[in-house]
C-alpha cells in the first residue's frame, strides 16, 4: 500500500452563467497515481493543466464552485474525500502538509515566526508553551535559519523571500508529517537558494522516510531532485515513470515536446514543435485532448486513449505510446 | 572597427531608501558596449541591477552618474521631451505582458497606436502596418480585433513584440520576457527574437534570471552581482570558464533539465545582502568561500581572462580563483554539523 493513492480524481467547477444555464469546467479528469515513503514525486505541466488543483484536491481545500465529483484519494490506506472539516484537520497539518507558493503572503503578518510554530503544535497536539517553543527553535536550525532564537520573535515582513520560504518548510515540519505536498516551492527565490532549499527537502525525505510531492514547472527540479515524474496536461497525467527513464525516452508527444523546448536541447536540435493554446476546460474536445496541437494526431485520436504500460513502470495516454519507432523518430526530429 | 549603438561607461544609480537618509545601491559603476546586431545578456539574483539598468538605458530613470551614449548622442541627462523623438530608436518588452497591455483596447489599436505616435501614416496605411506587424510575429491575424484578455500568455508576449517593432528600433530592452510563460510557448519566443534579430539587425538587451535561456540567445553576457559587473565575456566562454568566484557558483546552482548530467553544486552560504550598506571593497566578499583580507580593501578591477572576457577579482592574477578548492567556512560547516545532527544523518 502506497502512503498516498490518488485514483480516478475528478474535480469540476460547477456554475450557472448569467442565463442560469449549468457551466462546468474540468479542472480534473481522471487523475491516478501514487506516491510512496521516500519517494519525491514531481508534478510538470503548464498553466491550468491542474497541478495545483491536484494538490488543493489531497489536501481537502477546494472552495466553491470547485468540488471533487468522482475519485478517491487514500492517505495511508483511508479515504480523505467526503471527510467533514474537523476529520480532515485531525490529519492536515499533522500527518499531512502543504508547502505553499508565495511565502511572503503565506504567513500570518501579524504574529511573530515563532508564534505561528508554537501555535501550528498547540493546535494539534498537547504540549506545553515551552516544549513548542523548544520545538520550534530546533525545527528553525535543521531547515537552515541562523541565529534560530533571534529569528522566532521575528515578524514574517523582517524575513528575506528564501528566509520565509524556510519557515513555510519548517511550519510543514512540526508536527513531523509523513507526506510533504509542495507547491513551486523555489519559484521566485534565487538559484543559489533555491539549491540550498531542494537540499534540504530531498534530505528531509530520504532521512524521515517522509513522502513527497513537488509541484513544479521547471523540468530542472524534476530532473535532480524527483525519483518519478507525473506530466499532467488538460487535467489528467497523460505520462508519468521513474524520471530518468521519462527524460530519455518520452513517449506522449506533448512530453516529448515540453523535453525538447529547453533551451539545452534547442542549442542542440534547433527550435521545435511550438506550443499553442491550451484547450478549453469548458469544452473539452472527445478524445485525446491534446489531439489540436499534436503533430501525430491521427483518426484514432478522437477516441480516448487509453494508458498504456511502455515497460519499467513507465505509463503514456497515448495510442501511439508503445510504437517506439515513430515515437523515437519524433524525439530526435522534434 | 565596429562603432556601439550603445555605450554605458561608469553607470550609477540610487534611491532613497525607506528610512529617512538611507540609499539604495542599486547599480555601481557599471560599463558595457552594446554594438548592432548583438545580444548583451544581463544575468544576476533578485536586487542585482539588471532591470534598473534597462531602464537607466531607456531613460525611464535618470542615471545618479556615469553616462549613457546612444549612437553619437549622450541621452544620460537629456529632458523626457528630448528623450521622447529617441523613443522610437530604443524600445522594451516587459516581463508580464498582461499588466503591460491596456486591457480595454483591441490587440490591432495596441500596436496601430505606436505607429501613429511615431509615423505619419493614414488610417488605410497603418492597417497595412500593423497587419505586416502581427504576421511579423506570427501573430494571427483574427486576433487583431480581440482585446487582451481573450489571448493566451505567449500570444501576449507576441503583441508586446509587435509593439516594440512598430517603430523600427535599433536596441530593445527585454526585461525576464519569457519568465511568465510555459516552457513550450517560451521556445516560441526565443525563436520569433532571434529571427528578427537576424531580419533587422537589432541589438538586444536580454535581461534574464534564467542562466540557460540567457545562454541559448546572448552573444555576450554581463554577470552582476549587488550592482557591479563581476564577470562579462562572450557567452560561450563565461559558461565554458566561469572565472569570478560568484559566478562559478551561480552556474553551478543552475539545473540542466537532463537527469544525466552530474551536477558539480559549489552552494553558497547565506543570501545575497541588502543594496544599502555595501560592503566595503568586493561586493561578493562576505559570502565568497577564497575572500581574503584585501577584498575588504578596494572593489577588484576587472582582471582578463581571455579574448574579451573579464572578471573582477583579485584571484585571477595568480589563477587561485577556483572555489573547488576553497576551505569551507567555518561557521557554515558548524551550522551543518548541527542539522545533520537534527535530522539524524550519521556522518
Amino acid at each position: 500500500m502506497s502512503l498516498l493513492e490518488v485514483s480516478n480524481l475528478h474535480t469540476h467547477f460547477i456554475s450557472h452563467d448569467l442565463n442560469n444555464n449549468l457551466r462546468v469546467a474540468k479542472g480534473l479528469n481522471g487523475v491516478t497515481f501514487d506516491v510512496d515513503r521516500g519517494e519525491v514525486v514531481g508534478i510538470v505541466g503548464e498553466t491550468g493543466a491542474g497541478k495545483s488543483l491536484t494538490a488543493m484536491s489531497i489536501m481537502g481545500l477546494l472552495q466553491s464552485p470547485a468540488r471533487i465529483v468522482e475519485g478517491s484519494v487514500r492517505f495511508d490506506g483511508s479515504e480523505l474525500v467526503g471527510l467533514s472539516t474537523d476529520e480532515l484537520n485531525r490529519i492536515r497539518g499533522t500527518e499531512l502538509t502543504m508547502i505553499v507558493q508565495s511565502p511572503l503572503t503565506s504567513l500570518d503578518p501579524l504574529s511573530r515566526v515563532g508564534k505561528q510554530l508554537v501555535r501550528a503544535q498547540r493546535e494539534h497536539r498537547n504540549i506545553s508553551q515551552a516544549e513548542a517553543w523548544a520545538n520550534g527553535v530546533q525545527t528553525m536550525t535543521t531547515v537552515g535559519i541562523p541565529e534560530p532564537e533571534r529569528r522566532m520573535r521575528a515578524w514574517p515582513h523582517e524575513l528575506s523571500g528564501g528566509m520565509a520560504q524556510r519557515v513555510l518548510i519548517a511550519l510543514a515540519l512540526i508536527n513531523g508529517p509523513r507526506l510533504i505536498i509542495a507547491d513551486e516551492p523555489t519559484t521566485g527565490l534565487d538559484v543559489t537558494v533555491q539549491a540550498q532549499i531542494l537540499d534540504l527537502l530531498r534530505d528531509l525525505v530520504r532521512d524521515r522516510e517522509m513522502g513527497a510531492m513537488i509541484i513544479t514547472h521547471d523540468l530542472g527540479v524534476v530532473a535532480h531532485y524527483c525519483t518519478r515524474i507525473c506530466v499532467m496536461f488538460a487535467g489528467s497525467i497523460i505520462e508519468t515513470g521513474p524520471v530518468r527513464q521519462v527524460f530519455n525516452d518520452p513517449r506522449h508527444p506533448y512530453t516529448q515536446a515540453l523535453i525538447s523546448s529547453t533551451p539545452k536541447r534547442i542549442a542542440e536540435k534547433g527550435y521545435g514543435q511550438i506550443g499553442g493554446p491550451p484547450p478549453n476546460l469548458y469544452a473539452l474536445p472527445a478524445g485525446c485532448h491534446y489531439r489540436d496541437r499534436c503533430s501525430r494526431a491521427a483518426d484514432i485520436c478522437h477516441q480516448s486513449p487509453p494508458v498504456q504500460d511502455v515497460g519499467g513502470s513507465q505509463q503514456a495516454r497515448c495510442h501511439f505510446a508503445t510504437d517506439t519507432k515513430t515515437a523515437a523518430a519524433t524525439v530526435h526530429h522534434g | 572597427m565596429v562603432e556601439p549603438i550603445l555605450r554605458v561607461r561608469n553607470l550609477v544609480k540610487h534611491f532613497p531608501g525607506s528610512q529617512p537618509g538611507e540609499t539604495i545601491h542599486a547599480v555601481n559603476d557599471v560599463s558595457f558596449d552594446l554594438l548592432p546586431g548583438e545580444t548583451v545578456g544581463l544575468v544576476g539574483e533578485s536586487g542585482s541591477g539588471k532591470s534598473t539598468i534597462g531602464r537607466c538605458v531607456l531613460r525611464l530613470y535618470r542615471p545618479t552618474d556615469g553616462s549613457i551614449q546612444f549612437g553619437e548622442r549622450d541621452i544620460t541627462t537629456i529632458s523626457e521631451r528630448q528623450m521622447r523623438p529617441l523613443r522610437k530608436d530604443i524600445q522594451i518588452v516587459f516581463q508580464d505582458p498582461y499588466s503591460a497591455l491596456n486591457p480595454r483596447m483591441k490587440v490591432g489599436n495596441l500596436i496601430g497606436e505606436l505607429v501613429k505616435l511615431h509615423s505619419d501614416l493614414g488610417a488605410a496605411e497603418r492597417r497595412e502596418t500593423v497587419a505586416a506587424l502581427a504576421a511579423r510575429v506570427h501573430l494571427n491575424a483574427d486576433l487583431l480585433t480581440r482585446f487582451p484578455n481573450e489571448l493566451s500568455g505567449g500570444q501576449l508576449q507576441r503583441v508586446c513584440i509587435a509593439r516594440a517593432l512598430a517603430t523600427g528600433p535599433k536596441v530593445i530592452v527585454l526585461d525576464e520576457p519569457t519568465s511568465s510563460l510555459d516552457l513550450s510557448v517560451r521556445a516560441g519566443i526565443l525563436e520569433l527574437l532571434g529571427e528578427l534579430q537576424r531580419d533587422t539587425g537589432v541589438s538586444m538587451l536580454f535581461i534574464s534570471h534564467d542562466l540557460e535561456t540567457v545562454e541559448l540567445v546572448s552573444h555576450r553576457i554581463l554577470v552582476l552581482y549587488l550592482g557591479s559587473v563581476v564577470e562579462d565575456g562572450p557567452s560561450k566562454a563565461v559558461f565554458a570558464k566561469p572565472s569570478h568566484p560568484y559566478s562559478q557558483a551561480l552556474l553551478s546552482a543552475d539545473l540542466p533539465p537532463d537527469p544525466d548530467v552530474v551536477l558539480d553544486r559549489k552552494i553558497l552560504q547565506g543570501e545575497v545582502p541588502g543594496p544599502v550598506h555595501l560592503p566595503p571593497g568586493c561586493p561578493f566578499e562576505p559570502r565568497c568561500p577564497l575572500a581574503r583580507p584585501d577584498c575588504r580593501q578596494a572593489k577588484p578591477s576587472p582582471a582578463a581572462i581571455g579574448d574579451k572576457h573579464h572578471a573582477a577579482c583579485v584571484r585571477v592574477a595568480d589563477g587561485t580563483n577556483d572555489i573547488s578548492n576553497a576551505e569551507p567556512l567555518g561557521d557554515g560547516n558548524t551550522h551543518k554539523k548541527l542539522q545533520d545532527q537534527l535530522i539524524g544523518r550519521t556522518s
